[in-house]
């Protein structure tokens, strides 16, 4: 197969030949056998996601495996981590495999199941992590994400545990005990809306500590979903000590702040931008840019997180937090990153690809384009700009915070190892 | 006027104003010893209240009968509600009953606003979580304007749990809007982070601002916050923010203290201050119907005042 006219990192139009799977060939002038026509769109390895909710098991009415993997695919990506709060949790080396094969079963793209750091997301013993990583699901990445490992011995003992089999423990950063009850950000807005403030202390609290951890035993860390300026500055210092820390930021903390709480075109307390963390502020936004920009923040992870209807449409305190992003993910990082200057294809690929699929140790993913790397593709025309309808989403969620916004770019094309999942923007 | 009463941010002056002077008028019907006007015959007022407050609730159901709406009271225990019916399915059977005005008191903030996103009805705020209270505001700003003769630079101190408080909330924006200069006065623990951002004074220091005081509203301190470390104990609470029997003398000779009610007698106030000739609260309870019936009237749009 030819995919013709394609500009790989934005760079001049070549055509790429696929063979069992892999790139043969890429080149001007390229013929023969089937043409799938890029029309100069721009050439991506496949994205990789480090945080993903799935939801299979236990929450079927919101996502499945199919639905998210499909979801998944529309975005561009070649591989999604599965996050282990199912129900049941995925602490053991049967519910990561049953995930693990759900994904190659429906093939929309892989399927890398996260392991739970303590037994039942409970955060008292630590979970069968050898196990896990010994299962035919070969879990690297473990975290109890939607609960913090906040004990700190239990913390510190996962982080020398999974340095036996090059695993990583990704935190959800949030101080328990300061962020009880907590509904959104605590500033302004939360003040004037008397809403239960979630300081950003909170976070940093956590990262500092975890940081110094995973220094003293010699570990990786990886930082979940980064969201305030004080964040930023504690993992640059864990930096450039050169300790192994990593850390991803979420698209919708790269556009959206805490004002829309009380100000936007859905109405005040509306619960679509409910999420944990939560909207922070412009200055939180200006930060987490800049760290994406200068590799502080690592790697942009959607934790795409689907919820039915009836769990949005409730008073603010009742409704769930999260929000969906496979299928905005490319386009919102264009909007913050890619149009305002401080990033270049070349860096997307990095932070959207390669990063991540490098951090969770996930191989044939995040590869650079060339002969002989697997023909993981994401094809996308940065040059449209539509309205968010998530009418048309394979996600079965439709909490979407972008819906009515106008977002730059669509994903034309995805392949996974050579086999189109996407084509002409719809699923194969 | 909004179609809505859901913040006392959302009043202009005018707003504001309006609603105290028509409250006035209204007052003198309170006076007569036939209590009824005509003006909302035919219209049906919902309270739906999904908090305990038997106090609000029968003044707005008062008032909204002296103005012979037909009222319908909705009480979440023992309804639907409390067999999981969400707020939105509860908007849409008032809607189908046709509420052309629903009063609701939530525990959570900003279910007023949810609420007029579901009904074509007026929605008039009754206190959500620890967001709002306006018609708590409007009656306050009504008997201050009534016991000082005006509102426009007149120094209003409120004391106590503003963190949690919807009474304070609402204050601050109404008599801010009026020309009040309000002073907040807490330990910093019942402050919010961001309270330098609101129109207002701050002060840790109930001493130093009572004698700067024209009116003093104190606020109820909750049991459950007493449990949380907001502060180490009852008695410290009291003894450096409660409004004793000293501390109401160091306050100027006419100026008046208020409580949006229930009162801790002898935690946030002496008993012989609450019963002073110079407290408010009997009178704030009275003035509560009449400032409700304002509001309905207004934003019902009865016919002209008889």
């Amino acid at each position: 197969m030819i995919i013709k006219s394609v500009r790989v990192l934005g760079g001049e139009p070549v055509d790429i030949r696929v063979e069992d799977g892999l790139i043969a060939e890429i080149g001007p002038g390229l013929s023969g056998g089937e043409v799938v026509d890029g029309g100069g769109a721009i050439a991506l390895p496949g994205l990789v996601d480090l945080h993903t909710h799935l939801r299979e098991p236990g929450r079927e009415d919101a996502e499945t495996v199919l639905t998210g993997t499909q979801s998944a695919a529309r975005g561009g990506y070649t591989a999604v981590h599965a996050m282990a709060n199912t129900s049941p949790v995925a602490d053991t080396a049967g519910v990561v495999e049953q995930v693990w094969r759900l994904g190659r079963e429906h093939g929309h793209c892989d399927v890398q199941p996260v392991g739970a750091v303590t037994v039942g997301l409970e955060g008292e013993r630590l979970a069968e992590l050898g196990a896990m990583a010994d299962s035919a699901a070969r879990v690297r990445v473990f975290s109890d994400d939607g609960k913090c490992v906040s004990d700190a011995v239990l913390m510190r003992r996962a982080l020398e545990y999974v340095k036996a089999f090059d695993g990583v423990v990704a935190q959800h950063a949030q101080e328990p005990r300061l962020t009880e009850g907590a509904q959104m950000n605590e500033g302004v807005v939360s003040g004037r809306l008397g809403l239960t403030g979630w300081p950003a202390v909170a976070e940093e609290a956590i990262i500092a500590r975890d940081c110094l951890l995973a220094a003293h035993v010699g570990s990786r860390l990886h930082v979940c979903h980064v969201s305030t300026a004080g964040s930023v500055e504690i993992i640059r210092w864990a930096k450039s000590k050169g300790w192994n820390v990593t850390a991803e930021v979420t698209p919708h903390h790269l556009l959206l702040t805490d004002d829309l709480v009380e100000d936007s075109p859905v109405g005040a307390y509306n619960p679509i931008y409910k999420v944990n963390p939560p909207l922070r502020t412009r200055a939180d936004v200006e930060a987490l840019r800049a760290a994406l920009a200068d590799g502080t923040i690592d790697v942009v992870a959607t934790d795409h997180a689907p919820h039915p209807v009836e769990d949005k449409e409730t008073e603010w305190s009742a409704a769930a937090m999260g929000m969906i992003g496979l299928e905005t993910a490319l386009s919102v990082v264009q909007e913050a990153m890619v149009d305002t200057g401080l990033l270049d294809w070349a860096g997307v690929a990095e932070r959207m690809s390669a990063a991540p699929a490098r951090i969770g140790r996930l191989p044939g993913h995040g590869l650079a384009l060339e002969a002989g790397a697997p023909a993981n593709i994401t094809l996308y025309d940065p040059s449209v700009r539509t309205p968010v309808d998530p009418s048309g989403y394979a996600s079965k969620s439709r909490n979407t915070p972008y819906e009515g916004m106008t977002l730059p770019g669509r994903v034309v094309a995805t392949f996974l190892r050579g086999r189109p999942t996407v084509l002409e923007g719809k699923l194969t | 006027m909004n179609r809505h009463l859901i913040s006392a941010g959302d009043l202009t002056k005018d707003d504001a104003l309006l609603i105290l002077d028509t409250a006035e008028e209204l007052a003198r019907v309170s006076e007569r010893s036939i209590k009824k006007l005509p003006t909302l015959r035919g219209r049906t007022v919902v309270n739906l209240f999904f908090e305990d407050s038997t106090r609000t609730r029968i003044s707005f159901e008062a008032a909204a009968k002296r103005l012979s709406a037909d009222v319908i009271n909705f009480s979440a225990k023992g309804s639907s509600v409390s067999k999981g019916e969400s707020l939105k399915d509860t908007a849409l059977t008032l809607e189908a009953m046709g509420a052309d005005a629903v009063v609701i008191r939530h525990g959570a903030s900003g279910a007023p606003h949810r609420l007029a996103t579901w009904v074509r009805g007026s929605v008039v705020n009754a206190g959500d979580g620890t967001h709002e209270h306006p018609t708590q505001a409007l009656l306050d700003a009504f008997s201050m304007r009534r016991r000082l003769g005006g509102l426009d630079g007149r120094r209003i101190t409120i004391v106590g749990d503003v963190l949690h408080s919807r009474v304070a909330r609402s204050n601050v924006l109404l008599l801010a809007t009026l020309g009040a200069d309000v002073t907040l006065v807490a330990p910093p623990t019942l402050l919010p982070v961001s309270v330098g951002s609101w129109p207002c004074e701050v002060s840790y220091d109930l001493d130093a601002v009572l004698p700067k005081s024209d009116a003093v509203m104190m606020l109820r301190v909750q049991k459950e916050r007493m449990n949380a470390a907001y502060f180490p104990s009852e008695r410290e609470y009291s003894r450096r923010y409660g409004l004793d029997r000293d501390r109401f003398a160091k306050m100027p000779d006419q100026a008046i203290v208020m409580h949006p009610g229930p009162m801790n007698r002898g935690m946030e106030i002496a008993a012989e201050v609450a019963d002073s000739p110079r407290s408010t609260i009997v009178e704030q309870v009275a003035n509560g119907v009449t400032i409700r019936m304002a509001v309905l009237y207004l934003l019902l749009g009865g016919e002209t005042l008889a």
